[in-house]
Order: structure tokens, then C-alpha cells, then sequence
């Protein structure tokens, strides 16, 4: 029984921290007033943090929560995919997810649900929000304006627009375009018919470059894509929904504004889209990594073997409360900051023999957390090797021997393997094309 | 010239013990050692909730709790054990520019040290034979941990009985262990065979028990990034002893990506049949459902007809479970009258499921340079029925499943919109008009090619 009392306490702890860095997510990066002035606007919209685990939404404006009907603590901390519901189009969730990844936005239309489970059709309008200095996304902006009733009622002669996708590096960050699929034969729209809904697909426009105007001025001007082969043309029923598509982002360009200012005067600018003068190296940890690894529960870190003393390029919520460092403590440090009087010379030198030959390999070392106190690690070390099958960082993950036992079965040491697989899986798909070792 | 290099086996913390010598002393899953072995079990509770729910509250059933560590855990505990062929993560890999994001890898080691096929590749069903390899040869080593539902009615100190994981559990004199085991040459990171009940030797064909299996792992891993493939005999499976493939990849398959529009629905249960758009291999998707269940009997029916008609076929498990791709194909066959051209067979890619969802491992790395989306649209639209026959199949499909109601072709001037009015005004007659299926009776031609 004590052993669930202490579990319960630890997973508390774990939630106040989680609670506390949502609490801090406006606030670290706009000026205080920001949630004051984010409350005022009138719009449906939410803001989302990629950086923390499990990519929770930070902020619901009011309109957002009276036209869900929750309430704003039913919301914060979330994911997104709570106002999915049996209807919502996969292939629609699928396109917002790779929009996500690939750190760019996307308007669609999407199936909704409410807290009562009641369904409404909304078009749905994602921007992702840069940070100047170094090209991260800090936040993604949520957009939702309801269809309403009349204009969604069917015409003749829908047609289903594609997707551009690929992992094109080089195409502009915040512009994609549609193309038609002349194949598809002629489409039925139908929305808010309770027995028999043949409502599918959806109808896109990506932002269009524009869209974003009246931000900062020192943004250099993107590359436009090939207007004539990709020029959008949307038949007539999509037109019944234009109203709702510009009051989107109509709505986008005002968040985005309105952040971009308040981010100013912290000194810290963001903006809509990503500064091409950005160093290359800063952008290797990407929001779709981030997302990726924020899931794993389990304390790592990510090193940079290619980097001087090969400092921490990640480091997990898991490291932070095993060691009581910050993030920003450990962020760009060599994890030497763990040993202490105590710690065996000899072990900290069979840890570098091992780095140096890109073994995988584990030790058992005396490490120090932030408050002095010490604890026996279980260190395992493997390379990650991103697309390129070349090694792109190292994986260290940390496992104090005196863990507890969760009592589902798996021990420490399985989670942490598997914490292990998770980051190898999360890595391989990194296409980023950085300098890296043939080993 | 590159080698393939083992990986380094390194001291693990995880070695088996090997105190028992119980059965053949060889430790595989035959029925001399399964029955007496200790592997580990996830015994898994089915998932009311068919639809995304959130999950505040991390417990057992949480995937990033369990499933998803346990599978990845001792993947790479067999990686570093020495056990695969290749160390998959060093085959490079990129997403070919163009409109669809074909995905293609670099893997010049594993056709070379496969498992050839052992069997006549113009049979969908063909009977078990024990001489050939099949799963009942492989070591435990091989096997992650047991993968079954949980049937316990058993009240656990006020707890429902839940989703379980037990390190070393006794198989039952009633069980009927399912495995899951690494696949020795991956194709990814985390690649592993899902083998419903193993001593069965039940030969590779559908059924509806072990489609629903595929299903509930799919859904217990909750992640979209893995996904469960199933190859018939006759369109590239390479062993004919019931399984399912599957690993992780965290980028969308083009197939996932297509537009499908709508074919039919079943009202009953809500499961909805897409039909692919814009794809180079015709396919059908099917999608809803109260359950997994629902999703599932009307899939296996669909499988169990072509399996019946000689119709090789493909199946895609996408989305947590909540996808399904259903391929129809005549590869094999053309191949073998040499309908296909010398350039794509130099390639000597095999189109299986992973490879018609837009997953392709080449051999050679001059295909890997030049591999471009009009290379992969070539070779995948090989692999699709003809239009003509493809609407043959389709009708004998939906009639096959029954109770679905068409979304289009709308007779007797009804139009879509106003269907539902139609439905309730219908009288019987009508009705029994309205949820007719196009199609014959007539017997349904073997082979792919139109017969002209």
C-alpha cells in the first residue's frame, strides 16, 4: 500500500512540474500583459506549446471554450486530439499531424466535437510561431471558425483537393499549395446529417504567403513557389465556406501580430515564419523531434558528438526531476556536471574509451544531483543514427538504482531500454543533413 | 564497397537464464518447449473506445506506458545481443521529392541473407507443411513476449481486471499462445512478426480472430507511426505460417496520404468503405466501426472472398487500427507471363504491403540514387488490378459483406442529398432496390488480366 502512496506522490510531483512549466510557457516568452490581451480577443483559437511533453495546449480564448463548452481547466494541458471525435476524417488528422512536423501551416476543414458530443464542422486554421533568434517553434496558434449551417449544405461539383507533401527542406516554410486531382469524379458534400453523413475529405487552402504581412520588418522575403502549375482553384462549393476561411486567417494574422508584438518588448521576437539567416546547427532538435521525445517519460539525455565537449542537446523532463536541474541549466553543457567527490575516475574514463568508439555500452556511476545529494546511476549510452544512417547523436539514459518498482510488471531497466528504442525510432527519421561520422 | 557489419555484441544486463532444459533443449516454439516455457505476456484488456481519447491518468493501458517501451525495450536488448542480421538505422534512407513522399531505403544486405520463398507463388491457400521453415523453428531468443487478451474475470484489490503485463508467465494447458518476435532482417527499427496462436501452425490466411488480433496490437501501441502489414501467399509473403509484420516509422506512408472518396456504408455499424484516389495501386479502405470488431468482420470477409477466389492481396493496418488498406493485387502473375518490364524486374523489389503503402527497400544503390516518384509510381502500378477488374472485385466484395448501402451511383435519379428522404419514404421493394450491390453471380474469372 505505501508503495502506491509514493508512486501517486511522485506522479503529483511530476504534474506540478508539468503544471508549472504551462504556466510558464506564455509567460517566459511574452511580456506579462500577454494573457491579459489574449483573453480580450474575440476569436476561437488556441495556443499549443511543441516544446513540452505531449504537446499541450497552453491557452483557450474565451470564445474557444463557449463554442466547446469546456472550461478552461478541462482544456489546458490537453492535446489537441480531445476535440476528435468517431467522424472526425483520419486522413485529415494525418494531414495536421505532418503540418505539425513539418513545422508549417495548414487551413482545413475538420470535423469537431464539443464536450456534450455534439459534432461541429469547423475550418481549422494551424500557424506555427518562430522564434527569431535561433528558428525554433516556440508555440503553434489554433484557429476554428464554425461552418455555419448554410454554407455547409451540399452543391454539385465539390472536388477534393491534395496535399503537397514531401519532406522538401528547401520550399518556403509557411506557403504550400493545392492542386487539383482532375481523376476524382464529382463529390457530394454533406454536413450535419445525423443518419447518413457521406462528408469526407476536406477542402484546403494553405496559407497564402501573405497572409503573415505587417510582421517584422527584417524577415527577408521568401521564394515564391511556381504560381502557374500550382495555382489554387477551388470550385463553387468551396466558395460557400470562403467566408469562414477568411475570417480564419483574418484571425491568425491578428494572434500572430499581437504575439509578435508582446514578444518584443521581452526582447525575445518571434515571428510567423522562419528567418532563412537562422544558423543551420540550432534547428538540428526540430519540433517534430521535440514532440517526439517530449513523450518519452523516462530521464535521457541527447549529446552532440560533433560539437566541442560534446554538450547536451536535449535533455528530458525525466533527467530534470531525476537530477533537479533546469533545462536551461544543462542545455548546452557536457554531462560531466553529474560527477562529484565521490565519482570513480576510473569509470568516468571507461565512459570516454566507449564514447570515442561509438560502442553502445552501460556502467553503473556515481552521479550528484543539483541539491549535492548523490545516487548510484545505471548509465546506458547508445548512438542514434538519423536517415543518413550516420551516427547524429548520442543517447544517454539515466536509471537510479534505487528506483521504484511501478507495479505493472515492466522493471527500470525495461523502460529504460525502451526509453532507449524510442529515441532511435524518433532520430531515424531525422532528414537533416549535418556534418556526421561514417563509423 | 560497402559490407554489412553485425553489430557489436556488447554485455547485456538481460541474458536469459538457462536453467530448464524442459523439451527439445533447443528452446523454440514447437510444442516440445512453447508449452513449457516462461516467456513474458502482455495480456491486454480490448479498448472500448475505438475513437482518440485522452488519456490524463498514466496507467497500465497507457501505450507510452507499456506497450510501446516493452516492444522497443527488448527490440533493442536483441540488438544488442547480436541477434539481427544488420543494423537497420545504418541503411540510409529519404523521402523521394514529389507530390506523394515515396519513402525509399538503402538495404543492400537483407535480400541477400533472407529466407527464400519456399512455396508456389500462384496459390493463395495452400496447406501447412511442417518440413518447411515456419515460426515453430525459432529460438525464444527471438521472442519479445506473448501477446494475448486478457480474459481474467479476476477482481484484483478493487481493480477491474485491466491490461496486464506478467515478465515470466506459464503458458496454460487451455492457452493459446500468440507471439510476437523480432523479424532478423528488419526493415526498420522495431520490426517485428505478430504469430497468432504458433502451435496451431496455422498456414498463412486470414481469419477474423487473427485479423482482431492485428487490430487490438495496433491499438495497444496507439502510435500512427506503427503500423501492422499482412502479406497473402501469392503476393510476396515468404512463409506460409500465419503472421502479421509491423514496425515504427515516424513520417506518413503516401498511401495514408491519398484521397479516398466514399463507396458504402453500413448504417448497422457504422463502418464506411473508402475507395483510393489518386493512388497507382486500387485499393479499398475501410474506416469506423462501433469497435474493432465491427472493423474486423467486415475486413476478414473481404480477405476470407479473395483467399477463396485465388485473389492475392495486401492489407495495410494504418492509424492505431483505425485504417485499414486493402490491396488486391497480380504482381506474381504477371511477372510470370512477363508482362513486366526487364527494368523494374532488375530492381528484383518484391511489391508487398510496404512497399504499396510507399515504403521501398532497394537493393542496389544505383536504384536508390535514381529512385525518383515516377520510378516508384511505375513500379506500384504494376502491382494494381486493372481498372476493369478492380470494379469487378470491388462489386463482389461489397456483396460479400453485405448490408452496405452505396454512396454513389444513385439509381432512379436520386441524387445523394436528398437519400436519406428516399430511405424513409422507400416501400420494401424499393428498399431492397436501394441496398442492392451492383454485380453478378456469374463465376468469377481467375487471374487479373481483363479477359478479352
Amino acid at each position: 500500500m505505501e508503495l502506491r502512496i509514493l508512486i501517486r506522490k511522485r506522479k503529483m510531483a511530476a504534474q506540478l512540474s508539468n503544471n508549472q512549466q504551462i504556466d510558464q510557457s506564455l509567460g517566459s516568452r511574452y511580456s506579462t500583459w500577454i494573457t491579459e490581451v489574449l483573453d480580450e480577443m474575440p476569436e476561437n483559437f488556441l495556443i499549443t506549446d511543441p516544446c513540452l511533453s505531449g504537446h499541450p495546449i497552453i491557452f483557450a480564448s474565451r470564445g474557444f471554450l463557449k463554442m466547446s463548452g469546456y472550461s478552461r481547466e478541462e482544456v489546458i494541458g490537453k492535446n489537441g486530439r480531445i476535440f476528435q471525435g468517431p467522424d472526425t476524417d483520419r486522413r485529415s488528422v494525418l494531414e495536421i499531424r505532418e503540418a505539425i512536423r513539418e513545422e508549417r501551416g495548414i487551413q482545413i476543414k475538420l470535423l469537431n466535437y464539443r464536450k456534450d458530443g455534439t459534432p461541429i464542422w469547423i475550418v481549422f486554421h494551424l500557424s506555427p510561431v518562430f522564434s527569431e533568434d535561433d528558428g525554433r517553434v516556440i508555440h503553434f496558434v489554433a484557429v476554428q471558425v464554425p461552418i455555419s449551417r448554410k454554407a455547409s449544405i451540399s452543391q454539385s461539383g465539390f472536388r477534393n483537393l491534395e496535399p503537397v507533401s514531401g519532406l522538401d527542406s528547401t520550399a518556403p516554410n509557411s506557403c504550400t499549395w493545392s492542386r487539383h486531382s482532375p481523376d476524382v469524379g464529382n463529390l457530394d458534400v454533406k454536413a450535419d446529417c445525423p443518419k447518413l453523413e457521406i462528408c469526407f475529405g476536406s477542402c484546403r487552402r494553405e496559407i497564402l504567403k501573405d497572409s503573415v504581412r505587417g510582421l517584422n520588418k527584417s524577415l527577408l522575403p521568401d521564394a515564391s513557389p511556381e504560381p502557374d502549375s500550382r495555382e489554387l482553384q477551388c470550385e463553387d462549393a468551396c466558395e460557400d465556406i470562403n467566408l469562414e476561411k477568411k475570417k480564419a486567417t483574418a484571425a491568425i494574422d491578428s494572434i500572430l501580430s499581437t504575439l509578435a508584438h508582446y514578444s518584443k518588448l521581452m526582447g525575445k521576437s518571434v515571428c510567423g515564419r522562419r528567418c532563412s539567416s537562422v544558423h543551420p546547427r540550432l534547428t538540428r532538435i526540430t519540433s517534430s523531434l521535440n514532440i517526439s521525445l517530449g513523450r518519452i517519460k523516462q530521464s535521457f539525455v541527447l549529446t552532440d558528438p560533433y560539437l566541442p565537449d560534446m554538450p547536451i542537446v536535449y535533455a528530458s523532463d525525466g533527467f530534470l526531476n531525476l537530477t533537479g536541474y533546469s533545462r536551461h541549466d544543462v542545455l548546452g553543457r557536457n554531462c560531466r556536471f553529474l560527477h562529484g567527490p565521490d565519482t570513480d575516475p576510473d569509470t568516468v574514463a571507461q565512459i570516454q574509451e566507449n564514447m570515442q568508439s561509438w560502442k553502445t555500452f552501460h556502467v553503473r556511476i556515481l552521479n550528484y544531483r543539483k541539491d549535492g545529494s548523490s545516487f548510484w546511476n545505471c548509465l546506458h549510452v547508445s548512438p542514434a543514427r538519423n536517415a543518413s544512417g550516420k551516427i547524429a547523436f548520442y543517447v544517454e539514459a539515466q536509471l537510479d538504482e534505487s528506483s521504484l518498482n511501478e507495479d505493472d510488471g515492466l522493471t527500470p531497466e525495461m523502460r529504460q531500454l525502451g526509453a532507449i528504442g524510442a529515441v532511435k525510432v524518433a532520430v531515424r527519421t531525422l532528414f537533416d543533413a549535418g556534418p556526421s561520422k561514417s563509423s | 564497397m560497402l559490407t554489412i557489419k553485425r553489430v557489436p555484441t556488447v554485455v547485456s544486463n538481460y541474458q536469459e537464464d538457462s536453467q530448464d532444459v524442459a523439451g527439445c533443449g533447443r528452446k523454440c516454439l514447437g510444442k516440445c518447449c512453447l508449452p513449457v516455457s516462461k516467456l513474458p505476456l502482455y495480456a491486454f484488456k480490448p479498448r472500448e473506445d475505438n475513437t482518440a481519447g485522452n488519456k490524463n491518468e498514466r496507467t497500465i493501458s497507457d501505450p507510452e506506458f507499456s506497450f510501446n517501451p516493452l516492444l522497443l525495450g527488448q527490440w533493442e536488448d536483441r540488438m544488442n545481443r547480436g541477434l539481427f542480421r544488420y543494423d537497420v538505422t545504418a541503411c540510409e534512407t529519404k523521402v523521394i521529392p514529389g507530390q506523394h513522399g515515396f519513402i525509399a531505403q538503402l538495404n543492400e544486405g537483407r535480400h541477400l541473407k533472407k529466407r527464400p520463398t519456399e512455396f508456389r507463388v500462384d496459390k493463395v491457400l495452400q496447406p501447412f507443411d511442417g518440413n518447411k521453415f515456419n515460426f515453430t523453428k525459432v529460438g525464444q531468443e527471438e521472442v519479445l513476449f506473448r501477446f494475448e487478451e486478457n480474459c481474467d474475470e479476476d477482481e484484483d484489490e478493487g481493480n477491474d481486471s485491466r491490461t496486464r503485463f506478467f515478465p515470466k508467465s506459464s503458458v496454460l494447458p487451455s492457452a493459446k499462445p500468440s507471439v510476437v518476435a523480432i523479424n532478423v532482417s528488419p526493415i526498420e527499427y522495431g520490426h517485428v512478426l505478430l504469430i497468432p496462436r504458433v502451435l496451431d501452425c496455422l498456414p498463412q490466411r486470414m481469419d477474423g480472430e487473427s485479423l482482431l488480433l492485428a487490430l487490438h496490437m495496433a491499438a495497444e501501441a496507439a502510435n500512427p507511426f506503427f503500423r501492422v502489414g499482412y502479406n497473402s501467399l501469392g503476393a510476396f509473403a515468404t512463409i506460409n505460417h500465419l503472421h502479421f509484420q509491423a514496425y515504427y516509422l515516424n513520417v506518413p506512408f503516401p498511401v495514408e496520404k491519398a484521397p479516398a472518396r466514399l463507396v458504402a456504408e453500413k448504417i448497422k455499424n457504422g463502418v464506411k468503405i473508402y475507395e483510393l484516389c489518386d493512388y497507382p495501386v486500387r485499393g479499398l479502405v475501410f474506416e469506423g466501426g462501433k469497435n474493432l470488431s465491427d472493423l474486423s468482420d467486415e475486413v476478414s470477409t473481404c480477405c476470407i472472398w479473395l483467399q477463396n477466389n485465388n485473389i492475392p492481396y495486401n492489407l495495410l493496418i494504418s492509424d492505431s487500427g483505425k485504417r485499414i488498406f486493402l490491396f488486391p493485387q497480380c504482381y506474381a502473375e504477371k511477372q510470370a507471363l512477363g508482362e513486366v518490364s526487364q527494368e523494374l524486374l532488375d530492381t528484383q523489389v518484391n511489391p508487398a504491403v510496404w512497399e504499396i503503402s510507399g515504403h521501398m527497400v532497394l537493393k542496389r544503390k544505383k536504384d536508390y540514387e535514381d529512385a525518383s516518384e515516377d520510378y516508384a509510381w511505375k513500379l506500384l502500378a504494376v502491382v494494381s488490378l486493372s481498372e476493369e477488374r478492380f470494379e469487378e472485385v470491388k462489386a463482389y466484395l461489397l456483396e460479400a459483406v453485405d448490408g452496405f448501402i452505396l454512396a454513389q451511383e444513385p439509381k432512379k435519379g436520386h441524387t445523394a442529398e436528398n437519400l436519406d428522404d428516399v430511405i424513409a419514404t422507400a416501400t420494401p421493394a424499393e428498399k431492397e432496390d436501394l441496398f442492392q450491390v451492383h454485380g453478378t453471380h456469374a463465376h468469377v474469372h481467375e487471374g487479373c488480366l481483363v479477359l478479352q
